[in-house]
């Protein structure tokens, strides 16, 4: 045995990546629920799906607000008595509002399904929104945002999406003391009335699953139209981009580091460039050995980690260098990541590097659909995008096929210094 | 119930295999029993130092990460005050990269001066990043200092100063590997599609000819009991005023944990929890509080940390949490709230143990306290936890001489 070569792999391109389908039912009511189940585990996720985000709010902070207090009391029972019940299950009824869609998810031992979907009904038919719960609220958030506006990361996130996408703009617009403020139970109300509605309303289910799921669902959420019929628009809104590119600011004095963001605008997931831009981000920034590491940080020592990412907005994406690096650096990181974006127009991507990154991507989605929630995640993204497997297995095509050509093509449509926003939050 | 197979080779690493033949992937654990109650007091931080070191190469690999993404994997490594685990994950089929990247880190590093050079800034980074670029990043530091006079608990995994750091010097580099990084002081877990013999063929070839090493006799100094309040107060530059009380408790191998670890659920797990509900929902006087504990191997330390509602004077709030405290001490709780906390453990060892990472990574932990076996038996040392013993730890627990205090000032206003 010698121990300088590696033993023999079977490379990605072999892997035969299959994305296991889901049964999907309807209720009485017309709601579709998406079944991708497992019995191996006695474990059961629950999630019920709005178009409730930023997207549709008039008033800033009112979609996360309303998702929030949905779960702080009914007509019926106190938030105290409502968490309670779902804790004394042991279950975890969390919730998350996001650009587009709100979201409550149930996580529970499969045994208590039964004791919990009555609870669950409870807070997504018959929320109170008192006025009390909405002051604890305010008042908390605001404290909790005083502490955020210190960190450099926190600030500098605002900014750099406030640059490319407008304050106006739901990708653009944050949080702030005078929109906490400014809420109100009457305003929260109306948006819980127009948006939660069981004709906006998906169920996907994964894990072990009890024999009666289905009559069970049907029963709570599939038996009348709660909360009436809701019509949604979906406007198209415009982002409004800032004129100058180059940004310092100063949030703390006494700060060691500074949190730097390097930005531009990217086309959306349906356009044909989307799942190229994926393989070209993690060379660039989406992994442990990607060019921005192994620079910035494995050989200068610059940051403990160095990322991009790829937004996966609806309406337009984003591709986003960020670091928080030594304040005496953060200058020379800067010229770093521009070496290496100029660095993937200017030469092709050694044979050696593409085949390890699409390597490494498959073994990571590989990874990433091990088990029914996982599997559900994934089939939750397509069916809210309104995408099927199709979208799935094109991108796994190319990740396999994608050349060095392609990528340095891209990289000179797509990489162009002079095109990126640039921000140091000290 | 998780299913395993254990056996030791002739150098003393233990290995065990727990097959699963439902996922296509596998996971290759190593874990290390050396963290940072294992350091000097005047070089701390080495342990997690050390734990970057390791990816800098090893005696015949140049480079670990690069063959291992080839094989479609991903890795990682943490290091605690009591033991350095390092996993990795990959398609089945490559499992053999794992072994052998594994083991030949554990036979012998490069040790480069570059990667140390490297690493030393990176981590100084991390520390900036998480513990002093950060309002209230610095607590931590201060509690353990306030809490421990003896035990090097006293002092952060990622180092008491810098300085420690920035002195760290290639020969305690390979002191450090020499001492702790051998196959006796080592556990080894295969888990996911593998089978046992496949395991046992492939630790033979990679493990079994590794030097055996030592194994180090632990000696640590014994925190004694502490016999007076210990209070600190701190102003620094941030928004809210914030409390955190510090209390001793248990050795994670003590029968009374168990106990001592549902009363921090009773107290903080959940928006029920009492402590939530009393002080943010009804008296408004905190606007986050939080109950917890890490879970270490030598007695650790029960935390109540909370940010102060603007207005509310800090005496107030102490006195607030203290009466929480005393109706625990006073009143035997509800068997319903018991049960609560119960049902809680049992829902999260079994959301634990969905994932394959999760169920290799804890095999090798509780190997660490001696024995695998004891993850499967280990809700039943929740369930046989009484009202009578919350009762009784909570007496003893939050003992005013027991306790330890932060005042934590903000010292300009929002």
């Amino acid at each position: 045995m010698n121990r300088k070569n590696a033993p023999a792999i079977k490379d990605a391109v072999e892997f035969d990546i299959t994305l296991k389908p889901y049964e999907k039912f309807t209720l009485d009511n017309g709601i579709p629920v998406y079944v991708v189940k497992s019995d191996e585990q006695d474990t059961l996720q629950l999630e019920m799906i709005f178009p409730a985000g930023s997207w549709y709010e008039q008033e800033s902070q009112i979609a996360a607000a309303t998702n929030f207090l949905m779960k702080n009391g009914s007509s019926q029972h106190s938030a105290l008595q409502i968490n309670e019940s779902i804790e004394y299950f042991g279950a975890y009824l969390n919730r998350n509002s996001f650009h587009e869609n709100a979201t409550y998810t149930l996580h529970c031992l499969t045994k208590h399904t039964a004791q919990l979907l009555p609870l669950l009904q409870e807070v997504i038919q018959d929320p109170a929104f008192a006025g009390e719960e909405l002051a604890i609220y305010q008042q908390n958030m605001k404290q909790r945002l005083a502490v955020n506006l210190q960190k450099c990361d926190f600030v500098a996130n605002r900014y750099i999406d406030k640059y490319l996408f407008g304050d106006f703009h739901p990708y653009g617009r944050v949080s702030t003391m005078m929109a906490y403020d400014a809420l109100q139970p009457e305003s929260l109300h109306a948006f819980y009335q127009k948006h939660y509605t069981y004709n906006n309303c998906k169920i996907f289910v994964a894990g072990h699953l009890p024999d009666d799921m289905i009559p069970m669902l049907n029963k709570y959420f599939g038996a009348t139209k709660w909360n009436g019929e809701s019509a949604l628009l979906r406007p198209e809104l415009p982002i409004q981009i800032a004129d100058e590119k180059r940004h310092r600011i100063f949030n703390d004095e006494n700060g060691v580091q500074g949190a730097v963001r390097v930005a531009r605008h990217f086309p959306n997931r349906y356009h044909p460039d989307f799942p190229k831009m994926l393989v070209l981000n993690t060379i660039l920034g989406g992994y442990f050995g990607s060019r921005l590491m192994s620079n910035i940080r494995e050989d200068k020592g610059y940051t403990y980690g160095i990322h991009s990412q790829l937004y996966n907005f609806r309406q337009t994406s984003a591709l986003n260098i960020q670091t928080e690096a030594g304040r005496d650096v953060c200058e020379a990181t800067i010229e770093e990541i521009y070496k290496e974006l100029a660095r993937l127009q200017q030469e092709p991507i050694p044979a050696e590097e593409l085949s390890l990154v699409r390597n490494y991507m498959i073994g990571t989605i590989l990874g990433d659909l091990d088990g029914a929630f996982q599997v559900i995640q994934r089939w939750k993204s397509l069916i809210l995008n309104d995408l099927d497997e199709n979208y799935f297995y094109n991108n796994i095509r190319v990740i396999k096929t994608i050349t060095a050509e392609e990528l340095q093509h891209l990289a000179q449509q797509y990489l162009t210094p002079s095109e990126f926003y640039e921000l140091v939050v000290i | 119930m998780i299913h395993y197979n254990k056996f030791t080779l002739a150098n003393g690493l233990r290995v065990i295999v727990h097959e699963d033949h439902t996922t296509p992937m596998a996971v290759l654990n190593v874990l290390y029993d050396v963290g940072s109650r294992d350091e000097e007091p005047e070089r701390t931080g080495f342990a997690h130092l050390f734990e970057h070191l390791m990816f800098g190469g090893s005696v015949n690999i140049p480079d670990y990460d690069e063959p291992l993404q080839m094989a479609g994997g991903e890795n990682n490594a943490f290091t605690t005050s009591d033991l350095t685990n390092y996993y990795v994950q990959l398609p089945a089929e490559n499992i053999e990269t794992a072994f052998w990247l594994e083991s030949d880190r554990m036979l012998s590093l490069a040790f480069g001066e570059k990667s140390l050079d490297v690493q030393r800034k990176v981590v100084i980074e991390e520390f900036k990043e998480h513990y002093i670029n950060k309002p209230y990043g610095d607590v931590w530091h201060k509690m353990r200092q306030l809490a421990y006079s003896t035990h090097p608990y006293r002092w952060m995994t990622i180092g008491k100063e810098l300085s420690h750091i920035e002195t760290a010097s290639l020969a305690d580099v390979k002191a450090f590997f020499f001492k702790y990084y051998r196959p006796v002081n080592a556990i080894l877990v295969a888990a996911g599609k593998v089978t046992t013999e496949q395991v046992k063929a492939l630790a033979e070839k990679w493990f079994g000819d590794i030097p055996a090493g030592e194994k180090y006799q632990r000696q640590i100094p014994v925190e004694p009991p502490q016999t007076a309040a210990h209070k600190l107060e701190v102003k620094a530059n941030v928004p809210l005023d914030a409390l955190y009380k510090c209390y001793h408790i248990y050795p994670r191998q003590d029968k009374r944990y168990y106990a001592a670890d549902l009363v921090s659920d009773i107290l903080g797990g959940g928006s029920s929890s009492r402590l939530h509900q009393v002080l943010v929902k009804e008296k408004k006087l905190f606007s986050n509080i939080e109950c917890y504990h890490f879970g270490t191997l030598d007695a650790g330390l029960l935390t109540i940390e909370g940010k102060l509602v603007k207005g509310v004077k800090m005496k107030d709030a102490e006195k607030a949490i203290q009466e929480e405290l005393s109706k625990l001490q006073q009143t035997v709780i509800p068997e319903r709230e018991l049960q609560k906390v119960k049902n809680r453990v049992e829902s999260l060892l079994a959301f634990e143990d969905m994932s394959l990472l999760n169920r290799a990574n804890n095999l090798a932990f509780y190997e660490l306290m001696g024995d695998a076996a004891l993850m499967n038996t280990e809700f039943e040392n929740y369930e046989t936890v009484t009202t009578e013993d919350i009762h009784r730890e909570a007496n003893i627990i939050f003992n005013e001489k027991n306790s330890n205090t932060i005042y934590y000032y903000a010292d300009n206003q929002i």
